[in-house]
């Protein structure tokens, strides 16, 4: 009786399973390019690792749905990327901009190789030195052995 | 001098561990607003309970008072609805409520079944005012001084803590300016 309910649950819930026909946007393919190109550049703010464009959220339709707005009514990009940041912050933005804030970001990268490459020098500097003082050489006695040794062998083979 | 070589290595990565651990603590949920100590964004919008008559911005002026951004279809507003009850209830500080895309009806069901802790609240159907508040995740709540400056934004459901701690000591002292 239980499977037999459970049977007819799925068969019934088969045909509840609809999908939601997609919204056509490509009215205007150039506008809708554009949207697309800077929708990239933004992040979404409730998944936080999609972009708008990417992200099904319905805060991100609704942004695209301002973007496209606002692109209509001939707004620049730039005036548009300034209307989200005055709204959600630098957040938004997938390139922070470079600020005294973000200083950090953008040059420390540099900064550690910079300091990496100092490191290096100095250690091979101070590798070198310490070899050249190893080169210096052998003492008058050892000299005076190893001559001997040398001897020695050349005449054992001979 | 022979110290050094382990101990240098030993600090920067103890700098290090330290940055990670208070990364690990913070929420990255809760995005700064650029909107604080700047103007609240201006607004003219429909009364959930009376549509015919509108509530703007301008209507508030001159008096301390808190925008929560709430919704029937919102889970986490169930969980700071009974706290948000109690801060209404002991008059401190007036709330308006942003029903934020959202049906009419469902609105006030749900004000209607929980309770309404708001002195009015108006309808974002479209989510328009929601964005010019930088809103990303409902509910949140935003205190608005005298001026019409935002002054702070509790993101997600606010706690007994963050009311007893941080909102109404901010409300008293808004009040007194």
């Amino acid at each position: 009786m239980k499977r037999l309910l459970l049977a007819l649950m799925f068969v019934l819930a088969a045909g509840v399973a609809f999908g939601k026909e997609a919204v056509p946007t490509a009215e205007d393919p150039v506008l809708e390019a554009r949207v697309q190109r800077l929708s990239e550049e933004l992040r979404c703010l409730v998944c936080q690792n999609e972009s708008l464009a990417g992200s099904r959220a319905e805060l991100a339709n609704d942004l695209r749905r301002e973007i496209r707005d606002m692109m209509r009514a001939g707004r620049s990009d730039k005036e548009i990327v300034d209307f989200l940041v005055q709204r959600y912050g630098d957040f938004v933005l997938y390139r922070p901009p470079v600020k005294s804030t973000t200083y950090l970001l953008w040059f420390g990268p540099f900064l550690l190789l910079g300091g990496g490459i100092a490191v290096l020098l100095y250690y091979l500097k101070r590798r070198r030195k310490e070899r050249v003082v190893e080169d210096e050489g052998l003492t008058e006695e050892e000299r005076l052995r190893a001559e001997a040794i040398l001897k020695q062998g050349g005449e054992g083979q001979s | 001098m022979r110290y050094l070589r382990f101990l240098l290595p030993l600090a920067i990565f103890l700098v290090v561990v330290g940055f990670f651990v208070k990364g690990l603590f913070l929420n990255p949920r809760e995005v700064p607003s650029p909107l604080i100590n700047k103007p609240a964004p201006a607004f003219a919008l429909p009364q959930l309970h009376e549509p015919a008559r509108t509530l703007a911005k301008t209507d508030l002026a001159g008096k301390v008072w808190l925008f929560n951004v709430w919704a029937s279809w919102c889970v986490s507003c169930r969980e700071e609805h009974p706290h948000l009850m109690e801060l209404s209830k002991s008059g401190i500080v007036p709330l308006y409520g942003l029903n934020y895309k959202d049906q009419r009806e469902e609105g006030i069901g749900w004000l209607r079944q929980w309770g309404d802790p708001y002195a009015a609240s108006v309808s974002d159907f479209d989510g328009r005012v929601g964005i010019d508040y930088g809103v990303y995740g409902v509910p949140e709540t935003f205190v608005i001084d005298k001026q019409g400056l935002i002054r702070y934004k509790h993101i997600g459901p606010v706690t007994p803590e963050a009311i007893q701690q941080k909102i109404i000591p901010l409300v008293k002292e808004l009040q007194k300016g």
